[in-house]
């Protein structure tokens, strides 16, 4: 496994010892939830969402030290985003943020952005529900 | 930053005595044990001490000793070899749930190809039910593979027991004791085993060498064809460093061994502790005393093997987890998994396996350390809030 990590990026390793918006968000606008116990990784993101924009975004996620890089950049990267432009960040968009990822590890990228499609249309489906 | 290396399962530093040994095989003494000049009567002499030593360790005698080139090697020539040395006898193959890839691997080869397998389960500690090896058996079983020791828990096999079962029933019976010889007593004839596998790598040898022993009478097909070296059981000119590095490193093995076992297993007892006094929602995998002298393994529920590693890396800790999150499969250990623990908890395993050059401080440091990783960790766990929901 360590043969792995000489390929995580000095981005990974920051974003993994010093994850930004770990937590929670109280009444969050849209939760996702992926991943499975089976494979290792579980990821929660929640978003709050004002006038189609996202104003915060924080994570949980049960995983390996890129499935922790990856939550926490598209918390990033999606921070201050109208939701049809959070809608378009790739799992390719979140490694390339992250200056790449192992090829073993592209998994978590497609992690964090089912993470963020997740919860975007959970907030959607929430906003349908209130009309 | 020191450097704390607690992942002997995986592989020991060579010894520096052992590597002395070694030094003169690669130039004054380069010869080749077939030539029949002395540089090939040193080389021979060399390869036939430590086959000696090899057999001395285990309660064997030389010839029975062959060489090969590591503990993967051995396994595959015990089964593979019995399989075609007797497929006329039978097909049936009896082996477990928890065995190293190199024994369950090859058994799913056989599957694959005409040879039925049976895989015991184990029970919550890892050990195997020696009556469920008695009623696995039938006229056509012809070999039984059993790990001596787990490599991952450290569970210790009641080997003896199932010899006597295997001797009763004319089945041949392997053991893999690759992380058992040069750890704990190992005595072929007390184990009843008909053939063992050894690695060098994991009792301070170099890597590349190995052996399996192989009990006088048993028939084995070679993996190997070409030259006659070791009695035509595995062709190839022998690799002499190696196997002279392999006799050493039993030599010292047998030496240190008393003293080591009980060092190794107070360090062991004092980190299980330890860690069970330290961290709550943690629990010992294995056995509680039928385990190794060197092997702890714990799951920490709530968080993830690999991100404690890397944690634990970056504090110059070197350990190792049952999760895979690397693999290709992504799936985590059989081997806990066959313990019955869910994926969550074997996806949450550590394990330390303590090794000559560990020392009291080391213990300490990782009992520092680990804490605070596992809060940092659980901290931003989705798991650990559902726990504290239900």
């Amino acid at each position: 496994m360590p043969d792995v990590w000489s390929q995580y990026s000095k981005k990974v390793m920051d974003h993994f010892k010093n994850p930004r918006n770990v937590g929670e968000i109280e009444n969050p606008d849209g939760v996702g939830h992926v991943g499975n116990p089976v494979c290792g990784d579980i990821m929660e993101l929640y978003i709050k969402v004002n006038d189609g924009i996202i104003v915060d975004a924080k994570f949980k996620t049960f995983g390996c030290g890129a499935a922790i890089a990856t939550s926490s950049i598209v918390t990033e990267l999606v921070k201050g985003k109208a939701i049809k432009e959070a809608l378009k960040i790739s799992n390719k968009a979140v490694a390339e943020a992250l200056d790449g990822l192992p090829p073993l590890k592209m998994h978590c990228s497609v992690l964090a952005e089912e993470a963020l499609r997740s919860a975007i249309e959970d907030y959607l489906a929430r906003q349908k529900s209130k009309k | 930053m020191r450097r704390i290396y607690l992942d002997h399962a995986a592989t020991t530093p060579t010894h520096p005595e052992v590597l002395k040994a070694m030094l003169p095989c690669f130039t004054e003494a380069f010869g080749n044990p077939s030539s029949v000049y002395s540089y090939g009567q040193e080389a021979r002499g060399a390869v036939e001490k430590a086959r000696t030593k090899v057999a001395k360790l285990i309660g064997a005698r030389g010839e029975e000793i062959v060489f090969t080139s590591g503990g993967t090697e051995a396994d595959n020539l015990a089964l593979k070899g019995v399989a075609y040395a007797n497929g006329h006898k039978g097909n049936h193959i009896v082996t477990t749930s928890i065995e190293h890839h190199a024994v369950s691997e090859v058994c799913k080869f056989l599957g694959r190809r005409g040879f039925t397998i049976t895989y015991l389960p184990v029970d919550e500690h890892g050990l195997v039910d020696p009556d469920d090896v008695r009623k696995a058996i039938t006229a056509k079983t012809i070999i039984i593979s059993i790990i001596h020791a787990n490599n991952e828990v450290g569970t210790i096999e009641p080997i003896s027991e199932i010899g006597k079962i295997a001797k009763e029933a004319e089945v041949y019976f392997h053991t893999d004791a690759v992380q058992a010889v040069g750890h704990i007593p190992v005595d072929v004839d007390k184990l009843k085993v008909d053939l063992l596998s050894i690695s060098a790598h994991k009792l301070y040898g170099p890597k590349g060498v190995g052996a399996l022993y192989v009990r006088k009478g048993t028939k084995l097909m070679p993996l190997m064809q070409g030259g006659e070296q070791e009695k035509r059981r595995r062709a190839g000119t022998e690799n002499v460093p190696a196997i002279v590095g392999l006799g050493k490193a039993v030599e010292l093995a047998g030496q240190e061994m008393a003293k080591e076992v009980e060092r190794l297993a107070g360090l062991r007892d004092k980190l299980i502790t330890g860690l069970l006094e330290k961290i709550d929602h943690i629990q010992l995998n294995g056995h509680p005393t039928r385990r190794l002298p060197n092997n702890v393994n714990v799951s920490v529920d709530f968080v993830e093997g690999e991100s404690m590693l890397l944690n634990l890396d970056l504090e110059g800790i070197c350990a190792s987890t049952g999760s895979a999150c690397s693999s290709a499969s992504l799936e985590p250990s059989h081997v806990l998994l066959a313990l019955g623990l869910s994926p969550e908890q074997a996806h949450g395993s550590l394990r330390f396996t303590l090794g000559r050059e560990n020392s009291e401080e080391d213990i300490e440091r990782v009992l520092d350390v680990l804490p605070g990783i596992i809060a940092k960790l659980r901290a931003m766990s989705p798991l650990l809030k559902k726990q504290n929901r239900s």
